[in-house]
């Protein structure tokens, strides 16, 4: 870095980690150099000591190998029962990591770190279940030998001659609150090995001869002490920042690794690493995407692409760079990002080659500035790098029906040149070769346009260059014609297929930001969360290739399938826990992942602003071919943006219920405020009046008794009124008062609804307009008959006693109409709407009271019509409410009776 | 009730002359208050009352006491309304009045179609109440209806069921056949109420039953013919999704 002053950032993150590492659980790992010099005695004498302190210590797994003074040590310990499970016919007892989460000790003791688990454990590695404990809050000790730890792989290779399978990442290490080192010296080690003391676990045979010589264990004991001496070394530094002693303030820098071309592989990303922890400095790790000849094969890139993130695994940061030249790009990102040394691989391209094109070494050192450049030997071992990624072996097909054109396409072009070679020079006849080689280029790629090419200057000298149908050339100058010629040839077919492959990049980005794009706008224009899933599972297998589900949680944290094909989940939903895993923990789980790689599908969790808000699952096709990285990145990227709209749809949802809430809670205190004083107001009259009448003394006059009894009936219909008015908007609101449809006669309906106003109407001059002809209308009788029972009935009540009311019907253009007109005050401006509102009264002046739910009614019923009613003031005063019915299809037909008159027939006597 | 209809001797429908014992009225009912109110209004107008709280209790009592009439609240604690009368039905034409609350049309229905005679909506006053019960006691005594009357007079409407014809004051109507089978099916009990499947049953047959459409174009017609202002009715009344009714005396 260049320069000094702490990155305030850098601050934060050490803050951070401070607090995390006193929440978080403590890891302590017992390190040692070798098997046998007493890790695990180590661990369970301190084990013991902090159960004498009152720890809850418990043994998930203690490999004491017989030893008998270690298996002592095991008395008055609690340990777990492993669980047993079956492979390949064998039963192997593994740590049964769900029944440690579910003792919940505080200190549990786990043995052998780098062990890899047997097939059908939750986690491939027992590191992964150690940092599961971890995240559980569980304290855990456990044991270490160097040879596995992650970044000296190579140098312990290199010591024993033995390559060790099981690997734990350095970021475990880092991650230890503590790092106790168990040492012997070599030879107390070899005299315990000689008693028999020592059992060697994944070693056999000659190997572990070769592996327990005195010079390895010295070199592994080195390497021990080392490691831990670097820690220390650590803790010193990083007490000196935190405590903001300066002038020591790590000058280490950033390290930017150009993973060029062909790939150095691990070994570059491993000095790396070593490199940036020695310095104490951040590190970058970049790849320069070529458009050019060396552009990718889908192998490479997917190899690529597996090489950074296991780059960001180790704690590097990543990026893609694409430029023509990559030494011009690692040297502009060098700058951009201030790194002042860049680690790139040693050349493995041929010196001709080098001579002709420049090397990446010499370009970067050229231009490097002040900026150091680091070559790391080490050849191109992209074998062993397959081997450790696990990256699939995609071998590149030289497609070999390209070349068969290609050589078509040469023949064609001599073809061309015999049937013209009569009127042009032959160096016209060079031009007609390089149009050929060109088109090869453009269509079909480097290699076929280099074959093309070649056979061109070949085919040219053999048929039109003297002598003829010979490889001799008899005039020299000629040569230069074909070096020229070669030379275009080459440089033309490199130039287009470099266009091509450009082309075919940027095609890629382009569906790969266009996938995003469709999926959010799709995501978009969706509002329920069940849609939102429902199209993501469409995208993503589009996408990806294969199948894919989404889960969501119930509410009690347990997913369940939301959208996709069950099926995927695996027979009996066995995928589900996978599921589960990956929604509780917010990372992705099953295929191609270190957790339950055993998973049929691949899952990532829909990571929204606070948690998980789901799980999306992806089975690929073919099945079991885990996705590449950039798959993988492609599934996250689609699961963030579906995890956001989905937010997006719970947060609508939410807000939508909380409304209701609030409307209903409106409704709720008015209803009560209205219906406590509608319904106390005709109480209290009837029961002053009956109390009256009841009263002892003084007898009433009969003219007093006779109203005060008018008053208690009054009373008493006016509250009906109100009960049922209540009865009825409960039932239309509630659903059960259905509307059953059919033909009726308009007449009879109206006049059902007069025959049960006349005791209100009380003489009022009212007038029936209906269509001549009584036709039949398509309505609910019982609810339309309400309707004009509360619409005239409203009239009735708040107009003068002696204004006219009418009432017009007619029936046309697919719908009934009816209006209900009278000559009153007519309603306040602006209040046309509002009448039909629950609990609306346009109050004035001595009004007479009610609760005003009976416009309401009649708007609840003309709804469930699918018809519409409103109202307005008319013209020369008073107010008109209008209902529209829609009338669909024809009254039935009746079948017509013949015109007869009434007597005659004596068989039509009455019963 | 008009002079012209006036009831056969010995009729209860009239204050029952002192000779005679008072015709029983069985109140069927759970509610306190409004048994209390039944009990009045019946035995104001000379009825004597007898009561039964619950279904089981008011088929014991009907067995019992023989009563003339049966007051029945659909609601009841047990047995469904609805059930009484069918059970009551098996082997008693006594008649019944079915008490029930607004907006149960179908129940009505059916209480009417399993053999009530005609039902009162709640609230009701006194007078409601009476009417039913008279025109329900009247139709119990002309139950063989070849001996009845043959010609009926509700206001201003005659039939004259011998000579077929029919008279709205001086004015002679004429019918056709349908129509004239209608008005004779409402004009056998005025007052009555008739389902529409009651009516279609009898006029069209038993076909008919679903074609409630015919019932109200016909009674259109009627009304047309009858009323002189079919929208406002005096005669020929609509029980809004249950059936008509011919005004009652």
């Amino acid at each position: 870095m260049s320069d000094q002053r702490p990155d305030p950032d850098e601050l934060l993150r050490r803050v951070q980690e401070q607090e995390e590492r006193e929440r978080r659980a403590k890891l302590k790992i017992f390190f040692g150099a070798s098997a046998g010099v007493g890790k695990t005695y180590a661990m369970l004498v301190e084990a013991h000591e902090r159960r004498r302190a009152g720890v809850d210590v418990v043994v998930g797994v203690a490999e004491t190998h017989g030893r008998t003074e270690t298996g002592a040590l095991l008395e008055g310990l609690e340990v777990l029962t492993p669980r047993a499970i079956e492979y390949r016919g064998a039963t192997l007892r593994e740590f049964d990591l769900d029944a440690a989460l579910a003792r919940r000790p505080g200190l549990l003791l786990l043995d052998e770190l780098a062990h890899t688990n047997a097939p059908g454990s939750r986690h491939a590695k027992r590191w992964l279940d150690a940092e599961e404990l971890l995240d559980a809050g569980i304290d855990v000790y456990t044991t270490l030998n160097v040879q596995h730890v992650e970044r000296l792989y190579d140098v312990v290779a290199q010591i024993t001659g033995v390559a060790v399978r099981e690997i734990v990442p350095d970021s475990i290490l880092e991650r230890a609150d503590e790092i106790e080192l168990v040492d012997l010296p070599p030879d107390d080690l070899l005299q315990r090995l000689r008693e028999g003391k020592v059992y060697m676990p994944e070693l056999a045979g000659r190997a572990m001869e070769n592996f327990f010589r005195k010079g390895n264990l010295i070199a592994l004991r080195e390497l021990a002490l080392r490691v831990t001496a670097e820690r220390v070394d650590q803790q010193m530094e990083s007490y000196r920042r935190d405590h903001a002693i300066r002038d020591t303030w790590a000058v280490g820098g950033r390290i930017l690794v150009g993973l060029g071309e062909p790939v150095a592989g691990l070994r570059l990303i491993r000095a790396a690493r070593r490199m940036a922890e020695r310095l104490q400095a951040e590190w970058l790790v970049v790849h320069v995407e070529t458009p050019g000849e060396f552009g990718p094969s889908d192998a490479t890139r997917d190899h690529i692409v597996d090489l950074m993130g296991y780059a960001e695994e180790l704690g590097a940061e990543t990026a893609m760079l694409s430029g023509p030249r990559v030494a011009d790009q690692l040297l502009a990102y060098a700058r951009e990002r201030n790194a002042s040394r860049i680690l790139v691989g040693k050349p493995t391209r041929p010196r001709w080659l080098s001579a002709i094109r420049g090397s990446l070494v010499d370009t970067l050192v050229r231009g490097s500035g002040d900026i150091d450049v680091h070559i790391v030997s080490g050849e191109a071992d992209e074998e062993e790098d397959r081997r450790t990624l696990a990256t699939r072996a995609d071998v590149p097909s030289l497609r070999a029906s390209n070349y068969a054109w290609s050589a078509a396409a040469v023949a064609a072009a001599n073809v061309l040149a015999w049937l013209v070679h009569a009127y042009v020079t032959p160096a016209n006849l060079v031009m007609i070769y390089l149009l050929g080689v060109m088109a090869v280029a453009a269509r079909l790629g480097r290699g076929p346009a280099i074959l093309a090419s070649v056979l061109s200057v070949a085919t040219f000298d053999f048929f039109f260059v003297p002598p003829y149908l010979a490889f001799r050339v008899s005039d020299t100058q000629y040569i230069l014609t074909f070096a020229v010629m070669l030379a275009v040839a080459l440089v033309i077919s490199t130039m287009a297929s470099r266009l091509r492959q450009q082309a075919e990049a940027a095609r890629q980005r382009e569906r790969r930001a266009a996938a995003l794009y469709r999926l959010s706008r799709e995501l978009s224009g969706l509002r329920g969360v069940q849609e939102l899933l429902e199209a993501a599972v469409r995208r993503v297998a589009d996408h990806v290739g294969g199948r894919a589900v989404a889960l969501m949680p119930d509410g009690s944290g347990k997913v369940a399938l939301a959208a996709g094909d069950g099926s995927l989940l695996g027979a009996g939903g066995h995928d589900l826990g996978v599921a589960q895993w990956c929604f509780d923990h917010g990372q992705a789980a099953g295929l191609g992942t270190p957790t339950l790689p055993a998973a049929a599908a691949l899952f990532v969790p829909l990571r929204g602003s606070r948690a998980a808000v789901g799980v999306l699952g992806v089975v690929p096709t073919p099945s079991r071919r885990a996705l590449t990285r950039d798959q993988l990145r492609l599934v996250e990227a689609f699961g963030d943006q579906v995890a956001l709209s989905v937010e997006r749809a719970q947060l609508a949802e939410q807000a939508e219920r909380a409304h209701v809430l609030i409307e209903s809670e409106r409704m709720r205190s008015t209803l009560l405020s209205s219906v406590s004083h509608d319904l106390r107001t005709p109480l209290s009259v009837s029961t002053g009046a009956a109390s009256s009448l009841l009263a002892g003394g003084a007898p009433l006059p009969a003219a007093t008794r006779e109203e005060l009894i008018e008053t208690i009936a009054e009373e008493a219909q006016r509250l009906n009124r109100l009960v049922g008015n209540l009865l009825d908007m409960t039932r239309l609101e509630s659903g059960a008062m259905p509307v059953k449809k059919d033909w009726h006669s308009l007449e009879e309906v109206v006049g059902a609804a007069l025959a049960r106003l006349e005791p209100r109407l009380q003489g009022r001059e009212l007038s029936v307009r209906l269509p001549p002809g009584t036709p039949l209308v398509q309505v609910d009788d019982v609810l339309v008959e309400q309707v004009i029972f509360n619409l005239v009935e409203n009239a009735v009540k708040y107009t003068p006693p002696a204004s006219p009311i009418q009432i017009t019907a007619t029936v046309g253009d697919g719908a009934l109409r009816i209006e209900v007109a009278d000559r009153g005050p007519g309603l306040p401006a602006g209040e046309e709407e509002n009448v039909f509102e629950k609990f609306v009264r346009v109050r004035r002046e001595g009004d007479p009271s009610g609760v005003g739910l009976g416009l309401s009614i009649c708007r609840s019923i003309v709804a469930a019509h699918g018809g519409r009613i409103h109202a307005a003031n008319r013209e020369g005063g008073g107010a008109v409410f209008v209902l529209t019915l829609p009338q669909e299809g024809e009254p039935p037909a009746i079948a017509p009776e013949d015109e007869a008159p009434t007597l005659p027939d004596p068989r039509e006597a009455p019963r | 009730m008009s002079d012209a209809d006036s009831p056969e001797p010995g009729s209860p429908a009239e204050p029952p002359a002192p000779a005679t014992p008072a015709p029983l009225a069985l109140i069927v009912e759970d509610e306190r208050a409004m048994v209390r109110f039944l009990r009045a209004a019946l035995s104001s107008h000379g009825f004597r009352v007898a009561e039964a709280a619950t279904g089981e209790e008011a088929l014991r009592q009907a067995a019992t006491r023989a009563p003339d009439v049966v007051v029945l609240d659909l609601g009841l604690p047990d047995l469904d309304g609805l059930e009484v009368t069918r059970r009551l039905r098996e082997w008693s034409q006594v008649p019944i009045v079915v008490v029930s609350a607004r907006g149960r049309e179908s129940d009505k229905i059916r209480a009417l179609d399993a053999g009530a005679d005609d039902y009162v909506t709640k609230p009701f006053g006194v007078g409601e109440l009476m009417a039913r019960v008279r025109v329900a006691l009247r139709h119990a005594a002309g139950a063989a209806p070849e001996a009845g009357e043959t010609a009926i007079a509700v206001g201003e409407l005659r039939v004259d069921r011998l000579r077929r014809q029919v008279f709205v004051g001086e004015r002679e109507v004429r019918l056709t056949p349908i129509e004239y089978r209608l008005l004779v099916a409402l004009s056998q009990f005025p007052g009555r109420v008739l389902t529409h499947e009651q009516l279609l049953r009898q006029v069209w047959g038993p076909g008919y039953t679903h074609q409630h459409h015919y019932l109200r174009v016909y009674m259109a017609q009627l009304r047309h013919k009858i009323e002189s202002e079919p929208s406002r009715p005096r005669y020929l009344l609509t029980e809004p999704g249950v059936g008509y009714r011919l005004r009652g005396a």
